[in-house]
């Protein structure tokens, strides 16, 4: 291109952004002290790193429209690398196996508060292949996600300090109850879609929210339900440490058990028509499927892995309350989903990894830790926009002869 | 001899216009039936009518869904229509997109196939058994469509007219007695029309399935139809077998404009 053109969009591209970043990198108020300190020279540096950020910015996206040219040598080898490492099938069972290896060693390998974090990823895991189901395969566009958390989460607590269910028969109830939940919303919700569907589930998320804040007698309001009992393990007596690396385990069991149920639905008649409903509705009605059982079971299936998740996180934090189970649990655990892959189960499970860890790692950045976590969002999905890993289609174990070869044209 | 589909005096308006008015038509067994008439005249409507995705205003739609039973189709869902033995491709392909070619297949027998939930987590053996054979169902079916190459690309990769046979197989997997298409030669050029012609034909004659077309290829129409039915503006005009259609003055009259001075 013109290099004039391009030093004019980059101009622009940095007036423009000192403009946004003036109030935070410029103005300093001091409350206390009534002043206000102006830092001018900040105005500069702005610009001059917007203005040669905004070459590069261009420049890969140029690439990314042209796919990369012979010219860049560096790029162009390890993109086909990396993806012949993950193609080849080879290297999945040693993969597997060091990723299993990593994840038992954990509580060996890091900190307390580290592994708390990594169960904390994992139950992450779990509720994002629950909504793998509803958004990624079968299209449904459900902002209320948390609500189904809640009810497990809720659920065990109240069970238990009402009729003293202990933890093991909690989790299948929790389970039950939240996709008796996913039912309850999806029954009205039939026949919405799109952003329709997503105004009215994300309003489903606040009704659930905004009741347990305020139906004291039921939920204990804003205060929340405290002294819940952690997990029972074959009836030992351990302490807290113990207690949380015992949750860990009990959670990469859950994980595990997760991915083998969603994979093996997905890869199923009705995972298929999961997916034929996401692709389009009409179509897979005039083929023959009843979308209605189609959406239903898709509610429920996906909603009852956020109960399971709920009931967990429930005996882990050992206290809850309706804050933690806002707007933004919902957000975070649909951006896990988008970012890993919409239907990729490797996706989401790394996704779930990556943007629960990440802000911890991020804590470097101290007050810019969420704006570089959103700016990281944001390349991704220009870059990556359908996902880390992009879902890969089965394929079915046929041998296309000779004949059919040549019989098509 | 009864009809296979019995359409009586079907009506169907979209608030104050009526975009179908007392229509009759009959499809007997192993017939193919044309369905023809100017853009716009009611004909994809017609369609949507019989699976379900409209329910019309008045009249019935009867079919013979074997072993004796006669089902009136009006009210029943999409899902219901497939079921009972009625396919149709659409009109502006409506593939699923980004699944490969043998699961768009693989759908077209989800209504023929049973396996539940609980099958699926457990991966029964029933499950699996039945998973292998619709497989397999699917598979046979993309051979016979020319599409086995084809098998594991996503639907959307494939080239124009190997979508417009994909409907087909896709359609031909939930084993209908009555196959509804909607305009399948648009859009193709004259060797793949004649293609298309010729695996109509071998589909009629293999598989003994009725076939209800629409189509604005009048040279496809003339070949492959036993009985044709032309509409406009919502009503029939005409019918009959193709040398009777051809020379009627309603349907010259609907197709090329009335001439003023005549």
């Amino acid at each position: 291109m013109d290099p004039k053109e391009e030093i004019k969009k980059s101009f622009i591209a940095a007036i423009w952004f000192m403009f946004l970043t003036f109030p935070i990198m410029v103005v300093r108020v001091d409350t206390i002290e009534h002043t206000v300190t102006w830092r001018w020279e900040r105005l500069i540096w702005v610009g001059a790193a917007f203005f040669l950020l905004s070459f590069i910015w261009r420049r890969l996206l140029d690439r990314k429209l042209t796919g990369p040219s012979a010219t860049d040598t560096a790029p162009a080898h390890a993109a086909p690398r990396w993806k012949h490492l993950t193609a080849d099938s080879r290297l999945k069972r040693p993969a597997l196996a060091a990723a299993a290896l990593f994840f038992l060693a954990v509580p060996l390998l890091f900190s307390w508060n580290k592994t708390i974090l990594v169960t904390n990823a994992l139950i992450y895991v779990v509720i994002a292949l629950g909504l793998n189901i509803v958004v990624g395969l079968a299209g449904q566009l459900v902002l209320g996600y948390v609500a189904f958390f809640a009810v497990g989460a809720y659920g065990y607590a109240l069970l238990n300090l009402h009729y003293a269910v202990g933890f093991w028969s909690a989790l299948p109830i929790g389970a039950a109850l939240a996709a008796l939940f996913g039912l309850l919303l999806g029954f009205p919700v039939l026949r919405l879609r799109g952003d329709y569907l997503a105004i009215v589930t994300l309003g489903f998320g606040e009704i659930i929210r905004i009741v347990l804040e305020n139906w004291n007698e039921l939920s204990f309001g804003p205060s929340g339900i405290d002294n819940i009992p952690p997990p029972d393990f074959f009836g030992l007596i351990l302490n807290l440490r113990q207690t949380h690396i015992a949750i860990y385990y009990l959670m990469v069991v859950l994980t595990l058990l997760t991915i083998l149920v969603v994979s093996r639905l997905q890869h199923s008649r009705i995972g298929r028509s999961w997916e034929a409903l996401r692709e389009d509705e009409t179509a897979a009605q005039a083929m023959g499927i009843d979308t209605t059982r189609a959406k239903l079971s898709a509610f429920a299936l996906g909603a009852c892995w956020a109960g399971m998740g709920g009931v967990v996180f429930a005996a882990k934090q050992k206290f809850i309350n309706p804050g933690n189970f806002t707007i933004w649990e919902s957000i975070l655990v649909l951006c896990i989903v988008v970012l890993g892959g919409m239907g990729s189960i490797t996706g989401v499970v790394l996704a779930a990894l990556v943007l629960v860890i990440l802000p911890e790692a991020l804590r470097v950045f101290a007050d810019y830790r969420w704006l570089v976590f959103g700016a990281m969002l944001v390349l991704v999905m220009v870059f990556r926009p359908e996902g880390l890993v992009r879902a890969r289609r089965r394929v079915y174990a046929f041998e296309p002869t000779e004949s059919d070869k040549t019989e098509g044209p | 001899m009864t009809p296979l589909l019995d359409i009586r005096r079907l009506t169907m308006d979209f608030g104050g216009l009526r975009a179908l008015e007392a229509i009759d038509l009959a499809v007997h067994p192993a017939q193919t039936v044309a369905l023809i008439g100017p853009n716009g005249a009611g004909k994809t409507t017609l369609f949507n009518c019989i699976t379900g995705i409209y329910r019309a205003t008045a009249g019935d739609a009867r079919f013979q869904a074997g072993e004796g039973r006669c089902v009136p189709l009006r009210g029943l869902k999409p899902n219901q229509v497939t079921a009972l033995g009625i396919c149709r491709t659409f009109q502006n392909i409506r593939l699923f997109g980004h699944m490969s070619a043998l699961e768009n297949v693989l759908i077209g027998r989800h209504c023929r196939t049973r396996a539940g939930i609980a099958g699926a987590i457990l991966r029964s053996r029933r499950a699996r058994d039945e998973e292998r054979r619709a497989a397999a169902d699917s598979f046979r079916l993309l051979k016979k469509f020319g599409l086995a190459g084809h098998a594991d690309a996503p639907a959307n990769s494939l080239p124009y007219g190997a979508q417009r046979r994909l409907e087909i197989a896709r359609a031909m997997a939930t084993e209908p007695r009555l196959l509804l298409l909607d305009e399948p030669a648009a859009g193709m050029n004259p060797q793949e029309t004649r293609e298309l012609n010729r695996m109509i034909v071998q589909l009629r004659e293999e598989e003994g399935v009725a076939i209800l077309l629409i189509e604005h290829d009048m040279r496809l129409v003339m070949s492959l139809a036993q009985h044709i039915c032309v509409v406009d503006y919502g009503r029939k005009i005409a019918e009959g077998t193709p040398g009777q259609v051809r020379n009627n003055p309603a349907v010259i009259k609907a197709y090329l404009g009335e001439d003023d001075n005549a």
